[in-house]
């Protein structure tokens, strides 16, 4: 059995009482009045002319006047501005509901090919999926928050905005408060009532005298990854997608899913390495570091490949409602929107390509904390120009977001791998997962 | 010395593995080992070096995205510039996205195709080469090792029968 280190109970705290103190101060920072928001942005370029607000961005696009008159204009910092605190903190809480979901797809993936490498990892997939129902709802209060108008997330959100815009009022069949809660719902449940019964028979199993409960892990599993496909890919439009509601791009869905299920992958390998260092998984050997890595390596070069698909497309024919996302993205968030790629792509490729690096425990740990940077920086650009236009900043509020949330994370993750061995002794295929050499 | 081999004829591949364990354990040389499909693992029982067609592959897709985009640079950009789409026709790097999949594919390309030459070379295969393999058999279900003889070749031939082979016979090297 695992116990919960005092050290690491105490950092997770200190994590989440700095990070309530920084996103704490990034609501307090932000601009109550117009007055306060100029003041602030002046500040910032040294008393220059505030240049105009890029016309793209979701909340420029629907409101032609906006553009035309100062007034307006400044108000709209003022909201983007008010925008930064709350952005900042759904960004951190959507990342690591993120992470623990692609570990549950994985999860649900090894019990449906039958995996006979990845048993002993079992426990750990199973303590970071934990994460998933707290996380998820923390998410889902941010939704019912600004459901209610507490912020300015989704803008199509705001009834006044959608009466002077057309293309929102053709969604609203969809993109309405109550239908957007209400499939918010269903998603969580379902993810969470896979995640409830395969921890359950996971456990029974360790005490049956047959395999059936095994049997039955092997079906929901199944059963699950075809209802996760279906609802992981309508959350990413819901939740990420719908801040920027003109505008659309088919295979998002896949995007993002790739994007947790790589960051999952590699949090199954920090925790692994962290584990193994403190003694705890004697039977994981290096070739399962080195298969873990395989996944870090080839899912990112995956993730590449959809971003590069969906900016490519977008970008050769250059149809201005679709193109206008990368315009943004590329006027205003050169640094973190090219970064990305290369945290992503670019690192993991050259620094994972040898297969002896994948065995090295310290290689591995480096390149999964540059992974996991470079997919907050992912959901970062996803969800920052359309809200906060071209007044981002990665400060206090921001850090403090990921702080809370890793704290958290931490918490609940190890104290959840507290409950039940590490080793699922009686799954059938763990003499096979011991004897993992190549 | 002895220009003879002694070749042990095994019947699966777990048995081989093993077998090859305890010939390199008691200090006889294996001088080569006929598999009818690639063994996993055998390489590292028999101590073989580890292959360097890895850093080879490597060079060789560098290679192929120099020439890719070199080609690419050539035809789209200095020779003979197309409005395409309304896309800058005079920068490179201003047009790279669209060159992207064909740097992609190239990069794929050289690697693999010389990666192939490579191994055919460093094998010493080429068309109309004749095979081998002392044993037809080997191409079809059985496995050939061959070992030195050196020193008393009776003694060796009864160790190899022990260590599970099917067939044992004293041989000409060729």
């Amino acid at each position: 059995m695992y116990t919960f280190s005092n050290k690491l109970r105490l950092s997770a705290f200190v994590l989440m009482i700095v990070g309530v103190l920084g996103l704490g101060y990034g609501f307090l920072a932000a601009p109550g009045t117009v007055e306060e928001a100029k003041a602030m942005v002046a500040d910032a370029h040294h008393g220059g002319g505030h240049e105009e607000v890029a016309t793209h961005d979701a909340h420029g696009t629907h409101n032609e006047e906006h553009a035309t008159h100062d007034t307006s204009h400044d108000e709209h910092l003022l909201h983007q501005l008010q925008n930064k605190p709350w952005a900042g903190l759904y960004v951190a809480a959507f990342f690591f509901m993120m992470i623990s979901l692609g570990v549950l797809a994985f999860y649900a993936i090894q019990r449906v090919s039958q995996a006979g490498w990845s048993p002993l990892l079992f426990r750990v997939m199973e303590g970071i999926t934990a994460y998933l129902l707290p996380g998820a709802i923390l998410v889902f209060v941010i939704l019912v928050l600004s459901g209610v108008h507490m912020n300015h997330l989704f803008i199509w959100m705001d009834p006044e905005v959608v009466a002077h815009d057309e293309l929102i009022q053709g969604k609203t069949g969809y993109l309405n408060v109550p239908f957007f809660l209400i499939r918010a719902v269903i998603y969580i449940a379902g993810w969470a009532a896979y995640r409830h019964f395969s921890r359950k028979f996971s456990i029974a199993q360790d005490t049956a005298d047959d395999h059936s409960y095994f049997k039955r892990n092997f079906k929901i599993s199944a059963g699950f990854l075809v209802f996760f496909l279906v609802s992981e890919s309508m959350m990413s439009w819901d939740w990420i997608m719908s801040v920027d509601p003109h505008w659309y791009s088919t295979l998002f869905g896949w995007y993002v899913f790739a994007s947790m299920f790589v960051s999952g992958i590699t949090v199954i390998a920090l925790i692994t390495i962290y584990l193994k260092s403190r003694g705890y998984l004697e039977e994981v050997n290096n070739s399962h570091i080195h298969d873990l890595a395989k996944f870090m390596f080839g899912i990112s070069i995956f993730w590449t490949y959809l971003w590069f698909s969906q900016f490519m497309l977008i970008w050769y024919s250059n149809i201005p409602e679709e193109v206008t996302y990368f315009v943004t993205r590329i006027e205003d968030y050169k640094l973190p929107f090219f970064g990305m790629v290369v945290l992503n792509f670019v690192f993991p490729l050259l620094v994972l390509m040898n297969s002896d690096y994948k065995r090295l425990n310290w290689f591995v740990v480096m390149t999964g904390i540059m992974i996991l940077l470079g997919h907050y920086l992912d959901i970062y650009n996803m969800i920052m120009p359309a809200t906060v236009g071209d007044q981002w900043f990665i400060g206090i509020g921001e850090v403090g977001g990921v702080l809370f949330f890793l704290g958290l994370f931490i918490f609940i993750v190890f104290t959840a791998l507290t409950k039940a061995p590490l080793l699922p002794k009686r799954n059938p295929f763990i003499e096979e997962s011991k004897h993992f050499h190549y | 010395m002895s220009n003879k081999v002694i070749q042990a004829i095994y019947a699966d591949d777990d048995v081989l593995l093993a077998a090859v364990k305890k010939v390199r354990a008691a200090h006889h040389h294996i001088e080569e080992i006929y598999t009818p499909f690639p063994v996993h693992g055998l390489d590292k029982a028999m101590g073989l070096a580890p292959t360097r067609i890895a850093i080879a592959s490597f060079i060789y897709g560098c290679i192929g995205l120099c020439v890719a985009v070199a080609m690419m640079n050539y035809i789209m950009i200095e020779d003979w510039p197309q409005n395409i789409g309304g896309k800058p026709s005079f920068s490179f790097l201003d047009n790279m996205p669209a060159f992207v999949p064909i740097m992609f594919e190239l990069t794929v390309f050289f690697a693999a195709h010389l990666m192939v030459i490579t191994f055919y070379l460093r094998s010493k295969l080429w068309p109309f080469k004749e095979a081998e393999n002392p044993d037809v058999r080997t191409t079809d279900d059985h496995f050939l090792m061959e070992v030195s003889a050196s020193g008393n070749i009776e003694a060796l031939s009864a160790f190899l029968q022990e260590t599970g082979a099917v067939e044992v016979k004293v041989s000409e090297k060729h």
